[in-house]
């Protein structure tokens, strides 16, 4: 077994599951303006998301340190390369992770004000940037024989990377909401579940768009059929979330949305492969699964610690998803001190 | 292009700048949660109700510090990759492992049970959720472990080979790696150096209600617990020095001779503890000096041999080729004596505060709880000057004998970016930093004051019920 294409499916299976659970919180982050209309229904929202945000959080650190681990050069073209893209990320990031436990301990409503806002951008940010990070990963940047990135923040703003940061906003946006219609009850719940209908709607149009394209520049793989098949299942499941909510079928909307999220980033990582990096300046310069691994004692290494622990921690959040079941209620939320 | 726009420089004061800042937060996370669980347990224990109130107010505090060390260590995971990418490429290889292991089997567990503490009082039943911030503290000193491993790693490289054709470091034995002797002495000294902060925290706070007369079977109990702790934590933070020291000068004898600013190699070796030199820092003007102390530091005989810059410079470069193989000598020389000096001195506070509160006594006089509070902030600035001792003390190597710094350096990223970065977290963890503070001293001032919630007669040695659902937490 080649460890190396193994290491790819693990670091691609950190990033899905860092998308599907951190995706949620970021949409939730996001609808705080659109769904929060006082401050109860605000605190009700953030405390769907209060006991696991950090822990969906950690997937990315895990993910990082894999790739670090497993793919040094690939982490290293990719982290110097995207570097503002990557600080306006972690910016992001530092912003809402204070704010979730800061928020309830001022003394004004002005305070709350500033770490409502630091959620929202800090939410919508990463939301945006990560789909324009992996859209440019896969569409191929400039790259120069070192392995270096020689353009700029602004080359990654292009047509294609722009679509896939819109792809990652809406449906991160239309998760996090579809997971408070799942999450809260009364008139949040019904809200929560029409505001899914019309976000859902602009996503399967983004979503479509962008996996057609991907689909259409990458017709000369010889994988051809996986790639299309993983987007096609992506759209498929994506309209089955829609009409499941549609319907009033929580729970199928939120697992079908979660699928949808998976099989997305699967696609795109289907269409990357083999390469890890591909240089639009030659691709004789491309970072490949091959020539961006680790040594094979170093994978050998991290393949028993990943076997090993993954099951353990799978069990451990699974359980502490299920602790936290039940749904929040506006009744479960103390009236504030002031 | 401009000087100060190297981007090396400027790299080199960000990783400085936010590694110091993230450590902020570190060591009182790592000994919070530990003095948090004991208080917990005593609570489930013998059901005293002052042993919870003291674990939800010391608890408020680990958890409005803890916010601020999570999001300050994404931005060192993510930095060795944007500043450093051409080190990340020679050691990824060895380096990235202990990282992924610190996030798998730490971070993971710790973001878990994080919210299973905040959250379950009112869902989990009474020993889970003991358990749950024992697992916490489990995690958290695990996390620590990994990531002093890595370190270690660039003090002293073992288990690996270079790899020629492609001009990186490369695993060869994970166990070497994970029973590095620097990390071994390392982790034990970072976590009671973190128990000692932890500890006179909950002095300082405990001293600021015995002032106003409040709370005082909690506070007593609590004051003279962190004393205690305290010293203790410092003999194990002294031992486990002392050890750090003999790897030293077995793996980077330069960095012992920085340390005591030894320019000639000497048997019988004094130690200084306080150096005037000339401005060239090639020889002394005045020095206060413990004969044979550096030799038996070093050695623990005191007549060994101490190794001096010079000498080590000159054997460097035959070895390495021309250049300069030796750190900024004031930088490591004082670092390391402000460190010990201000580790020892909160050990001595805690003693004569031990002798002031001995038998019952509760001292009246002002002075006596400024100097409490006042000095709990001597084991964080230990540890933090600490870091800047063995950090660059390891100059001019990012990975000692193997890699430069220079040579670390990112390709990609211009000075002007770093600048941009460099900026922008100051500006943010600036902020940050004064509402963190200001928000746990609020949570200190306030004490215990839930009580009410739970426990209508506030008698203190009570064994009360407690309604679970009344400890719940909410966003």
């Amino acid at each position: 077994m080649d460890l190396a294409i193994l290491w790819f499916g693990i670091v691609g299976f950190f990033f899905i599951g860092y998308f599907v659970l951190d995706g949620f919180d970021f949409g939730v982050g996001m609808a705080l303006p659109f769904l929060g209309k006082d401050d109860t229904d605000k605190r009700v929202m953030i405390n769907t998301i209060g006991p696991v945000w950090d822990l969906n959080e950690t997937w990315l650190i895990v993910a990082g340190a894999s790739l670090f681990a497993a793919f040094p050069y690939w982490y290293a073209t990719l982290f110097d390369g995207f570097y503002l893209a990557l600080l306006l990320i972690l910016l992001a990031l530092i912003a809402r992770g204070v704010s979730f436990e800061y928020r309830r301990l001022g003394r004004s409503k002005q305070w709350k004000t500033w770490f409502d806002w630091m959620i929202v951008v800090g939410s919508a940010v990463p939301a945006l940037l990560w789909g324009v990070a992996f859209a440019n990963i896969i569409q191929g940047v400039a790259i120069d024989a070192s392995g270096t990135y020689t353009g700029t923040l602004f080359d990654l703003l292009n047509p294609y990377g722009i679509l896939g940061g819109l792809t990652t906003l809406m449906l991160f946006f239309t998760h996090g909401v579809q997971f408070l219609a799942l999450k809260t009850d009364g008139d949040l719940r019904v809200r929560a579940r029409a505001l899914a209908v019309r976000s859902g709607l602009i996503t399967i149009v983004v979503a479509a768009a962008f996996l057609v394209w991907t689909v259409l520049q990458h017709l000369d793989i010889a994988h051809l059929p996986v790639l299309v098949g993983l987007a096609a299942a992506a759209a498929v499941a994506l309209i089955g979330s829609w009409v499941a909510n549609r319907a009033g079928a929580e729970k199928a909307a939120f697992g079908l949305m979660a699928a949808t999220i998976a099989l997305a980033v699967a696609s795109i990582l289907a269409a990357l492969y083999p390469n890890v990096m591909p240089s639009t300046t030659d691709p004789a310069f491309s970072l490949t699964i091959e020539n961006a691994s680790s040594s094979d004692y170093t994978l050998q290494v991290m393949t028993w610690v990943a076997v090993v622990m993954m099951p353990l921690v799978l069990a451990y959040q699974g359980i502490t998803y299920w602790v936290f079941r039940r749904r929040i209620t506006r009744e479960s939320i103390p009236v504030a001190a002031h | 292009m401009v000087e100060w726009l190297d981007p090396l420089i400027l790299a080199r004061w960000q990783f400085g700048l936010t590694t110091l800042y993230h450590f902020l937060f570190v060591p009182l996370t790592i000994g919070m949660v530990i003095l948090v669980a004991m208080f917990q347990t005593a609570w489930v224990r013998t059901g005293k109700l002052k042993y919870l109130h003291l674990t939800r107010l010391f608890g408020k505090i680990f958890l409005i510090n803890f916010a601020m060390g999570v999001v300050t260590g994404i931005v060192q995971e993510f930095q060795f990759g944007m500043n450093w990418s051409d080190y990340s490429r020679f050691v990824g290889d060895v380096f990235g492992a202990p990282l992924a292991m610190e996030g798998l089997l730490a971070f993971f567990l710790e973001a878990s049970m994080i919210g299973l503490w905040i959250f379950g009082w009112d869902k989990l039943p009474q020993k889970l959720h003991l358990a749950v911030i024992w697992l916490l503290a489990v995690s958290t000193t695990l996390s620590a472990y990994f990531i002093l491993a890595a370190n270690a790693f660039m003090q002293n490289p073992v288990g690996f080979e270079i790899n020629e054709e492609l001009g990186r470091a490369e695993l060869t034995d994970i166990g070497a790696v994970l029973t590095n002797p620097v990390a071994l002495a390392q982790f034990p000294h970072t976590i009671f150096a973190s128990i000692m902060f932890a500890a006179v925290v909950v002095v300082a706070v405990a001293a600021y209600h015995l002032s106003k007369g409040q709370y005082l079977d909690e506070m007593r109990t609590a004051l003279r617990f962190g004393l205690i702790v305290n010293i203790v934590a410092f003999i194990g933070v002294a031992l486990t020095g002392d050890q750090l020291s003999l790897i030293m000068v077995q793996t980077q004898p330069m960095k012992m001779a920085a340390a005591e600013a030894l320019y000639q190699t000497t048997a019988g070796a004094s130690f200084s503890i306080f150096t005037w030199g000339t401005p060239d820092g090639s020889s002394e003007l005045f020095s206060i000096r413990i004969p044979y102390m550096l030799s038996f530091l070093s050695t623990h005989d005191f007549g060994g041999t101490v190794e001096g810059i010079n000498d080590l410079q000159a054997q460097y470069q035959t070895e390495f080729g021309p250049g300069d193989y030796t750190p900024i000598i004031w930088i490591t020389y004082w670092s390391f004596r402000w460190m010990i000096g201000l580790g020892a001195l909160a050990a001595l506070v805690s003693v004569v505060g031990l002798w002031l509160t001995r038998g019952g006594r509760t001292p009246t006089r002002p002075w006596v709880w400024k100097l409490a509070i006042w000095s709990a902030a001597l084991p964080l600035v230990a540890s933090l000057v600490g870091w800047i001792f063995t950090e660059m003390g390891r100059q001019p190597w990012i990975v000692f004998g193997l890699m430069r710094t220079e040579d670390g350096v990112s390709p990609g990223v211009s000075g002007l970016e770093v600048l941009i970065s460099l900026i922008a977290f100051t500006l943010i963890y600036g902020a940050l930093a004064v509402v963190e503070f200001k928000l746990i001293v609020r949570a200190a001032v306030e004490g215990p004051n839930e009580w009410a919630k739970y426990d209508a007669e506030h008698d203190g040695d009570g064994t009360a019920d407690v309604d679970p659902t009344k400890l719940a937490t909410v966003y």
